[in-house]
């Protein structure tokens, strides 16, 4: 083992790493962490699936919709969720990690905070493209779902980016709600949002009044995105809700955490 | 870069810093010399802490200015020239020993190799254990680890034993100091004077936001070292008095009641004098200690 004995520094002589500390590394180890942790594998892997199984079996499920069967529409509807509750997830860990600490120690290294928020995301998608994918896997061996396999894919995809709304709650649940109980919420919040945006049920079976109601909460305008591709059915005023969504928790997370960097 | 040749480790001009209306740090001027080491020593509360935050860019100062080794202080973080040890927290629980040095080391430009930084910590033997299941020791020494990273030219360490036993505090302090022969200058936060007179070259005293006195270990001693005499001398006048204040050393004389009271340097010449040309009796010489002179430069009475 030897270090040079210098006796003076040369700070011209260092260099600032390239894309504000962005590397391989540290997203290798973020997801070796989120594949370690029990609760997330519950959440992501195995939850979401199970719900496919309990819901997509019903009655019906071979009725036609858009270009595939209810089953389809089923399988669209819970890799939403999984992946809504992965992402979401993963972005309450960023509030929780602020409160352990470890964003401070990360201040005292070139890593730029807008960078570490980036990385986060990137890991939240691949959790959530991990989920889309739990949730796929199960539906195909129950062999129930039919859609044309263009179908299949733009699903995935489509949802897998709606799911970023989620991250954005997670992150804004998390300061709001401190420590380790931002799941707590997450957990039953994202599940009556998606009884309500027509994601465990379909709108039409719900009173006129519900429906009303439903069309201006977070988990429909993404559902009815998600599921475009199978349905070919997509209203305005979907879209607006899941633009107008996204940007408000994207907003209220950059609120919390501007007001919290103050004090770093 | 516009840097002079040889800047400063460190310069603090004028530097106050508030939060709403608690003045934390009232005016702070220093400059630390490269390869110092340097130790900052106060009561709690004595604005080391936000010092030290405002040395890291954490914090940006109400008036006054940082600057470290020529620069600004953000811009020195972003070169790898300048790590901490904070007191408390900032590690991920779940990790392990390596991938949390691993984690830190992906973030710098150019950094020690993993292995040898595990070692020079002395923590490569646990270098697969969770950081969760490390002792508060441990843990010190894994941030020590992430700071050499990136072999700073500027070390700080935020009271970097606290809530030690003295087992990890001796081993903390030995893996310091294996590491002092490298030119670091290095600056710590303490509140225990022992460990500042043991490793720092200067000692930095800070009490309420301000610096009060600034020397070497000696130095600092020798500003409290004095003797307090106390005799009985009842109707003791002003001549009298000042002919006491007058003997070589003596730093105050004062009366409380029928005791005199004298702190001197000297106390030899002060009980001579006492005995000899005055009527003073029961005289009682006690030694200062460190802890006191250190109490007598941070206290409030100061």
């Amino acid at each position: 083992m030897s270090m040079t004995t210098t006796t003076t520094y040369d700070p011209s002589a260092r260099r600032v790493p390239p894309m504000g500390g962005f590397n391989g590394t540290v997203l290798a180890i973020e997801l070796r962490r989120m594949l370690r942790n029990r609760r997330t594998i519950v959440f992501t892997l195995l939850f979401p699936g199970a719900m496919l199984l309990a819901f997509g079996g019903q009655s019906g499920w071979e009725e036609r919709v858009g270009s595939g069967n209810v089953a389809a529409y089923i399988l669209a509807s819970m890799a939403l969720y999984g992946a809504a509750l992965t992402a979401a997830a993963g972005g309450s860990m960023v509030a929780l990690e602020r409160s352990l600490g470890w964003s401070r120690q990360l201040r005292l290294t070139p890593l730029h905070p807008v960078v570490y928020i980036l990385m986060k995301a990137l890991v939240a998608l691949v959790m959530g493209a991990l989920a889309i994918a739990a949730v796929n896997v199960v539906g195909a061996l129950q062999g129930k779902a039919q859609m044309p396999t263009h179908v299949w894919i733009e699903c995935a995809v489509v949802t897998l980016f709606c799911t970023l709304t989620f991250a954005a709650l997670g992150v804004f649940v998390g300061y709001v709600v401190p420590g380790e109980n931002a799941m707590q919420i997450l957990g039953p919040g994202l599940a009556l949002l998606s009884f309500l945006g027509g994601v465990f049920v379909p709108l039409d079976q719900y009173a006129d009044t519900v429906r009303q109601v439903a069309h201006w909460t977070p988990m429909y305008g993404v559902a009815e995105i998600a599921r475009s591709p199978l349905t070919h059915e997509l209203p305005w005023y979907a879209v607006v809700n899941a633009v107008a969504w996204f940007a408000l928790f994207v907003a209220g997370a950059a609120w919390r955490m501007s007001k919290d960097t103050a004090r770093v | 870069m516009t840097t002079r040749p040889n800047p400063p480790a460190v310069r603090l001009s004028g530097v106050t810093k508030a939060f709403g209306a608690v003045e934390a740090v009232r005016g702070i001027d220093l400059e630390l010399n490269p390869g110092e080491i340097v130790a900052f020593l106060g009561p709690n509360g004595a604005g080391k802490t936000t010092t030290i935050d405002l040395v890291l860019g954490l914090s940006r100062p109400t008036t006054g200015t940082v600057e470290v080794l020529g620069m600004e202080p953000r811009r020195a973080i972003a070169r790898g020239l300048v790590a901490a040890v904070m007191q408390t927290g900032g590690l991920l629980k779940d990790l392990t020993v390596r991938e949390t040095v691993a984690y830190t080391a992906s973030l710098f430009a150019d950094t020690r190799p993993v292995d040898e930084v595990l070692e020079r910590a002395g923590i490569a033997g646990i270098a697969d254990r969770r950081v969760g299941k490390c002792s508060g020791g441990e843990q010190q020494r894994l941030r020590f680890a992430m700071a050499l990273l990136s072999d700073p030219a500027l070390l700080l360490l935020d009271e970097p034993t606290t809530g030690m036993d003295v087992e990890g505090r001796r081993a903390f302090w030995s893996a310091i100091r294996a590491d002092l022969a490298t030119g670091r200058t290095v600056l710590f936060a303490t509140h225990y004077l022992e460990e500042a007179d043991q490793y720092a070259d200067r000692i930095v005293l800070v009490r309420k936001g301000k610096v009060v006195a600034d020397g070497t270990g000696p130095e600092i001693r020798a500003l409290a070292s004095g003797r307090t005499l106390r005799a009985h001398l009842p109707g003791a006048d002003r001549p009298t008095l000042e002919r006491i204040g007058a003997l070589g050393g003596v730093d105050s004389v004062e009366t409380r009641g029928d005791t005199l009271i004298v702190q001197a340097k000297d106390s030899d010449a002060v009980a001579r004098h006492l005995l000899t040309e005055t009527d003073a009796r029961d005289l009682e010489i006690t030694a200062q200690g460190l802890e006191e002179a250190f109490l007598s430069l941070t206290g409030d009475a100061s």
